[in-house]
């Protein structure tokens, strides 16, 4: 697997490659915590300034500007502030997070710790999912070695700032991605989605304001105080500035995360020529989900020839969005109503059961999805699962259903040949081993 | 993700007022945990305690949650609420081993089933269940965040990736 920068220094992935890159002796060799210690001579409102001209914007999947969600903590509250790290990594194809966790992990809690200073916040929090049991372990044993160099705790480099990073455990739901459930997870609840507003900034986890950011947001926090907001923007375009990391995987040769400067032109050289090509060299591009499973998925002929920019503007102009930029290219081996089959179970699976749309709509995706693949499809099931998708998106509580209803609208808009056999009856899905029917 | 038991939400459980005994170190590891919350918030602690039940009593048994109950002033309804709704809490014991084969997209279109198919077939059991001698569970779960290292499985809490049927057969041989 490939982890590296196209098109640019590489930033988030400067010191992956590294011996021990994972120690804080390698970390600071290569100027590691020399951002906090910068950022801790600055005015909180300068740092937030500066993040603000970044025009970086949440890596999770939503991509809503990280200054202005700093900048929403009401500063007189006499409430603890806490700052939480979602590193809930659960959209699928999706796995940046977790190299740089894996690698990096003292570039996360410098971010972390900078953003607390901004925010005079005392408490971090990094929420990983379950499954990462071995980068919680990872981030304790950061953690304990930034202590013992008095970065984390009591009077942190000898001034009056105190702040302490603690990690906490999923347990394996995709939900918990979103924030307000991460922090309804995080008290020890099921991991469901809260009312907004209140926003976290005002009431989040302890009814207290919190502000939950993604790992690769927080990563470019100490980039941001090295270089200054406004050139660490100019990296990328004047509305998605600066860098971002994009996992790659499915029919590719080189699958794997690389770091590409925000409007990186184009996504057709990205995938044939950066990614090395189609991993079967007979076989020919079909589509790409761009953004996570989430997004709409493009056809082949809107990225061939399309000089497709790869920042949150030009993905939209494409039909899709950039999401968590996970990146999984499909060829044309694979049927799409078996893919978007497979993505409908994981958001079946995934739905947290709180509303109605969501929980209902996703288990008739399903069972319609079944009956498809069966060989009892009929030619009315097309408007019904769009008509199904219609009343889950924007009547669901939270973003999930929204996500589920894209993956599959986009499908069966963009891939009406793939459904028409089936919508007629004349065909099964093959590929389903006997162990799969448990 | 999957839940290895189905059957939890058909079957009743076994209700007991007995408690679990734990031995002084995990009793100790469990109190670290707890300083990491505000001392009114203790309930935050649920989740990694649960992980610590799961480990001590192989999987989340009612003697354990009764002793949850007891350790962080709950009722045993709220922690059974927690424990329901996340899919790497086991309700029935499952094998020595517990294989978790990632069939979300980025795996299956580039081989899961093959790898499904292989293991079910080289252990003569289904997914979801747990071969006679107790040493292997299989599990299909949701995507485990290594898409670019398809397909891949996840036994315990380590991470086999990229595989092949022959590094399953390696691997699986070299597991006891």
């Amino acid at each position: 697997m490939e982890i590296k920068a196209i098109g640019c220094e590489p930033l988030q992935l400067k010191r992956v490659h590294l011996e021990n890159s994972h120690t804080l002796k390698v970390y600071q060799e290569n100027d590691g915590y020399k951002w906090l210690k910068k950022a801790m001579e600055m005015s909180p409102d300068a740092i937030i300034g500066e993040v603000k001209a970044s025009v970086l914007r949440g890596r999770g999947g939503a991509g809503f500007p990280t200054g202005m969600k700093w900048s929403f903590v009401p500063k007189d509250s006499p409430k603890q502030k806490y700052i939480v790290c979602n590193a809930d990594e659960s959209e699928p194809g999706t796995f940046k997070d977790r190299y740089l966790m894996e690698r990096d992990p003292h570039a996360l809690i410098e971010g972390m710790l900078i953003a607390a200073f901004a925010l005079n916040s005392q408490t971090c929090y990094i929420y990983t999912r379950g499954e990462y049991k071995y980068l919680i372990d990872i981030m304790d044993e950061a953690v304990e070695e930034a202590r013992a160099a008095n970065l984390v705790g009591k009077n942190i480099l000898g001034s009056d700032f105190s702040c302490e990073v603690y990690t906490h455990t999923g347990a394996g739901a995709y939900i918990c991605g979103e924030e307000t459930a991460l922090l309804s997870s995080l008290e020890g609840y099921r991991g469901h989605p809260r009312m907004k507003p209140p926003f976290p900034a005002v009431e989040g986890l302890y009814a207290s304001p919190t502000v939950v950011n993604n790992v690769e947001t927080l990563t470019a926090v100490p980039q941001i105080i090295e270089m200054g907001g406004i050139s660490w923007r100019d990296l990328g375009t004047e509305k998605s500035g600066g860098t971002k990391l994009w996992s790659v995987s499915g029919h590719v040769k080189k699958p794997g995360v690389y770091e590409l400067p925000m409007g990186y032109a184009d996504m057709e050289r990205f995938i044939l020529e950066d990614c090395g090509g189609m991993l079967r060299d007979d076989k020919k591009l079909k589509g790409v989900i761009p953004g996570g499973s989430s997004v709409y998925i493009m056809r082949a002929n809107d990225v061939i020839g399309k000089k497709v920019l790869m920042d949150y503007e030009g993905l939209v102009a494409a039909g899709s969005l950039v999401g968590s930029g996970g990146f999984i290219v499909i060829d044309e081996t694979v049927d799409i109503v078996d893919s978007t089959k497979n993505l409908t179970e994981f958001y079946k699976h995934e739905s947290c059961g709180w509303c109605t749309p969501c929980r209902e709509g996703t288990d008739w995706l399903v069972k319609i999805f079944n009956r498809i693949a069966e060989g009892n499809g009929r030619p009315e099931d097309a408007q019904l699962i769009l008509d199904l998708c219609d009343n889950i998106e924007g009547k669901s509580f939270c973003a999930l259903g929204d996500a589920a209803a894209w993956a599959i609208q986009g499908a069966i808009k963009r891939f009406p040949e793939d459904f028409k056999p089936y919508l007629n009856g004349q065909k099964t899905t093959s590929t389903e081993p006997e162990a799969r029917k448990f | 993700m999957a839940s290895v038991a189905p059957t939890f939400y058909t079957n009743q459980v076994q209700v007991t007022d007995e408690v679990a005994n734990f031995s002084p170190e995990v009793v100790e590891e469990m109190y670290l945990h707890l300083t990491k919350y505000p001392p009114d918030r203790k309930r935050s602690a649920l989740i990694p305690l649960l992980f610590v039940i799961q480990r001590e009593r192989g999987y989340v048994d009612n003697e354990g949650v009764n002793f949850l109950a007891r350790f962080l002033d709950l009722e045993v309804t709220d922690i059974w609420e927690t424990v329901t709704f996340y899919s790497m809490f086991n309700l029935r014991p499952v094998g020595k081993h517990h294989i978790q084969i990632c069939k979300t997209l980025s795996c299956r279109i580039i081989g899961e089933p093959k790898i499904t198919e292989h293991i079910c077939n080289r252990l003569g059991i289904h997914v979801g269940e747990t071969t006679d001698d107790e040493k292997f569970t299989v599990s299909l779960v949701e995507c485990l965040g290594s898409c670019g290292t398809a397909p891949m499985m996840q036994i315990g809490f380590d991470y086999h990736e990229d595989l092949t049927t022959e590094k399953v057969d390696k691997l699986l041989d070299s597991l006891s």
